[in-house]
């Protein structure tokens, strides 16, 4: 795996890649180098302090404390390694069998390891490292049991989320057998956040064994690591700082470089820093207004930096809605139809930038407004309502405070007011007043989404964007929030843009339709001329893909061939030439622009399909 | 050919407030090289029965027979047992395949769990099971990500076809994918039942779709199925009240003017 060039950027990817090395290059050359004089008693210069021979002094057997501190390393970091390793075996095994054992298994793995967790580490690791007996091997296997639980939660925790995902079901209904299912599907899927919590375990071991050895219950003399120089060192600490001073300097410098390991690796995980991105120009004033309109956005575009570059989800969308209009605009996912409503609404990222020729919502023009008048005329003059009622209600607060706290807010309106003015809404959207005193979670999908609608409702705005509403409910509710948007639409006369995948509930339920491809608007038309009358070929075969109930069934849908274009790698000509029918020449040299076919219906086609075609 | 006969099925799960019965003794039947289509909203208990069926989920009551043999499902080998005859592709294609295997090393595996392959066998039968639902061989040494949401749930459905099963349950295959992908998948699922003669359990919730592969469809609510008819006649003229509202239900584009 190549390194990301992030990393050469990094000042603490450097800092850690040399603590590292020095720490990798002190292992391997130290004990060659001043083994030696580590071990040399030197019965003339016993207990001395500091000086040029011995920048740390010596021993009590006039040792050198710096050579010996320095040669120390190697088991000082072996011995960590050997209890991490073995610690983060045990409970990874432990924690990840817990994906793939049969129901009662996992129930008494998971007891086991909330029970082991119970118990501090630090503890147990003292605990047994006396029922072993004091030594290395028995320090270095207590420590590396004490480490079991924790590694074992966290491989639990993480392989639940595999155990949850539909390749892993459909792996055990394959018949493999739980090893393979273990090691094969489970494993590779959780080792990269595993692996960050063993580099920082064993910065923790590190001081963990040179507290067991400080505490004599570690390495033995005559052999020796960084605890036990610390504990002969402190018997003079006061007398002499340094020789205590130098192997815990050695253990602080070793566990930061574990630590700073893990930071720098977990950054790479976590961080993905989007390609930077050019400035914003000013916003110039929006063109002329045309008189009438709810909503009149012209060459509307959006960019959006992605980690592999910028993208332009949208570009150039001109859409214009009338009161008491009911528009839909359909597209595939990726086609762009989401993001336009939410650079209508203001409600994009930080990092999107966007363009525009005109946007204007009830006349007023938004490019110019300060941000707060901005603000104001959107939660004023628009409402929106998403796909999914379950999170776009705040799940803690009753349905009254949701409901008033805009026109609270905004038209500082009373409490007691609101509240009426609450009720008028929830009847409007066919919902009991008694609903004000609920919470969302004691409502239904279905109810939630007429909450949404009523929330909208409150400040009676000129507009509303329902973004899928009706996505994630059933059909039976679809057809009850279409219609109760059309009677709102009748009553109020709010113009609605409704956005959604289904071309056939668009059709049914809209005046006109927008037709989304790959960021551009394909063919605008009215909605009763989508089944006979659509002129782009994309609507055309968009259309004759939805399954019909009286279709034979033994004539293949007609499909799309081929994926729509890849968003980063934009071609000239028309976005949907590779996959046309009908394409010519032109179509992959010159982008086709949205002309007018009559005074109802616009398409972006250098060829579109003849109305004959259609009829027959 | 495999026939399968499910009766009086129940399955409970252990909610917040105590046990919820997901399905409600649920009796129905699969007769070999047909399918049933099985429809209902969500919280109707169509996965839970699904997932019973394949042992994924276990089963509180009745009984369910393929060739006229109870099907238990307690240990590994029995589930090697029926992962031999029966098979599930199941909702997400997000999660369908192993983010970190190739397709054709997905194919490989499965294709290797009940025979032994060598590595000139491995490879045409991973090109066959990419010809049989309909993509291009050269896909085969893709990651997940690198495939499209139609593509990878073909990739789950010929994963599932490579044991060579005798009944494919099909669980809300298409409900996450776009209409026209989903066109593409529901015509391989046609092709697929011409051509190997499969047994199926087609779930969904779109009527539309469930209708056009299934001779037969369910109707399912709260549990319990309500009403059960071959596709047309079902279409033609629903009997239960709840089968109408379906009906009425879906999305229709108005007739043109012309």
């Amino acid at each position: 795996m190549p390194l990301p060039r992030r990393y050469l950027r990094s000042p603490m990817a450097w800092i850690t890649a040399v603590m590292l090395a020095s720490l990798l290059a002190l292992a391997l050359a130290a004990p060659l180098l001043w083994g030696a004089a580590a071990d040399r008693p030197n019965p003339s210069a016993v207990l001395q302090g500091p000086s040029t021979a011995h920048p740390f002094g010596t021993d009590n057997l006039g040792r050198d404390v710096l050579a010996r501190v320095l040669t120390a390393t190697r088991p000082s970091l072996l011995l960590a390694l050997a209890a991490t390793l073995l610690g983060a075996t045990g409970g990874i095994l432990l924690g990840a069998a817990t994906a793939v054992v049969g129901r009662r298994a996992r129930r008494l793995l998971a007891g086991l390891i909330n029970l082991l967790l119970a118990f501090p580490a630090l503890l147990v690791a003292m605990f047994l490292a006396v029922v072993f007996g004091a030594g290395t091997a028995g320090a270095v296997l207590a420590l590396a049991v004490a480490g079991i639980p924790g590694f074992a939660r966290l491989a639990q925790t993480l392989a639940a989320a595999v155990a949850g995902t539909d390749h892993l079901a459909a792996a055990r209904v394959l018949g493999l057998r739980r090893h393979r299912l273990l090691w094969r599907h489970v494993l590779p899927n959780i080792a990269e956040p595993l692996l960050l919590a063993t580099t920082t375990a064993a910065g923790t071991a590190l001081v963990a064994l040179a507290g067991l050895s400080f505490l004599g219950l570690g390495v033995q003399p005559p052999a020796y690591d960084w605890g036990q120089l610390l504990n002969q060192g402190l018997d003079r600490i006061f007398a002499d700082p340094l020789p205590a001073l130098a192997p815990g300097l050695a253990v602080l410098y070793a566990a930061l470089t574990f630590q700073l390991l893990g930071e720098v690796l977990a950054g790479r995980v976590a961080r993905r820093t989007p390609a930077p991105r050019t400035p914003a120009p000013p916003p110039a004033p929006s063109e002329r207004a045309e008189d009438g309109l709810v909503l009149q956005v012209e060459d509307l575009s959006v960019e959006l930096p992605t980690p592999e570059g910028v993208i332009r989800p949208v570009c150039g969308v001109d859409l214009s809605l009338r009161p008491g209009e009911i528009v839909g605009l359909v597209g595939e996912s990726g086609s762009g139809k989401s993001l336009t409503a939410l650079a209508i609404a203001d409600l994009l990222p930080e990092q999107a930038r966007i363009t525009r020729r005109t946007l204007r919502l009830l006349g007023a023009d938004l490019a110019t407004m300060t941000p707060r008048q901005r603000d104001r005329d959107l939660a004023t003059g628009l409402a929106m309502v998403f796909q999914n009622p379950a999170s776009a209600l705040n799940p803690s607060l009753r349905i009254s405070t949701q409901l008033t706290e805009a026109v609270r807010a905004h038209r500082g309106m009373s409490r007691t007011e609101a509240l009426t003015q609450a009720s008028d809404a929830l009847r409007q959207v066919a919902l009991p007043p008694t609903v004000l005193r609920a919470r969302p979670h004691q409502l239904s999908g279905g109810q939630r989404q007429r909450v949404m609608i009523a929330a909208g409702l409150m400040m009676r705005p000129g507009l509303i964007i329902a973004d899928e509403p009706t996505t994630a409910l059933d059909v039976t509710v679809q057809r009850q929030i279409t219609q109760l948007l059309s009677g709102i639409r009748r009553d109020s006369g709010a113009a609605i843009l409704f956005i959604s995948h289904d071309i056939a509930l668009v059709g049914e339920f809209c005046d006109r339709v927008l037709v989304m491809y790959a960021g551009t608007i394909v063919e605008s038309l009215p909605a009763d001329r989508l089944a006979t009358g659509a002129r782009h070929p994309y609507t055309h075969a968009l259309v004759a893909s939805v399954p019909d109930l009286g279709a034979d069934r033994d004539r293949p849908l007609p499909t799309v061939p081929g994926a729509p274009p890849d968003p980063l790698a934009p071609a000239p000509g028309c976005p949907f030439e590779p996959r046309c029918p009908r394409r010519r020449d032109r179509c992959a040299e010159q982008a086709p622009p949205l002309g007018d076919l009559d005074a109802e219906q616009r398409v972006a086609c250098w060829n579109p399909v003849p109305v004959e075609v259609l009829a027959s | 050919m495999t026939a399968l006969q499910v009766r009086d099925l129940t399955v409970r799960h252990h909610g917040p407030h105590g046990p919820v019965t997901a399905v409600d003794g649920v009796s129905l039947e699969i007769p070999p090289g047909t399918t049933l289509g099985l429809v209902g909203e969500s919280g109707s208990g169509k996965s839970s029965l699904a997932h019973a069926l394949v042992g994924l989920t276990p089963v509180h009551g009745g009984r369910v027979l393929l060739d006229g043999r109870e099907v238990r499902v307690r240990t590994v080998g029995d589930r090697r047992r029926l992962g031999r005859l029966v098979q599930i592709v199941l909702q997400d294609p997000d999660s369908a395949l192993d983010p970190r295997m190739t397709v054709r090393q997905t194919l490989v595996e499965a294709a290797t769990v009940f025979h032994r392959l060598d590595r000139p066998a491995r490879a045409a039968r991973v090109t066959g099971l990419l010809e049989l639902v309909g993509l291009d061989p050269g896909l085969a040494d893709r990651l997940p990500r690198q495939l499209s949401g139609g593509q990878r749930q073909r990739v789950a459905v010929a994963r599932a076809l490579a044991v060579g099963p005798e009944l494919l349950i099909a669980d809300e295959i298409t409900s996450a994918l776009d209409v026209s992908v989903q066109a593409a998948v529901l015509n391989t699922i046609r092709d697929l039942q011409r051509r190997l003669g499969l047994s199926m359990l087609f779930i969904g919730h779109n009527l539309p779709a469930v209708c056009h592969v299934s001779d037969t469809v369910a109707v399912m609510r709260d549990g319990r199925i309500v009403e059960t008819a071959p596709t047309e006649a079902l279409l033609r003229s629903p009997r239960h009240p709840y089968t109408r509202a379906l009906l009425d239900s879906v999305p229709r584009l108005p007739p043109g003017r012309s």
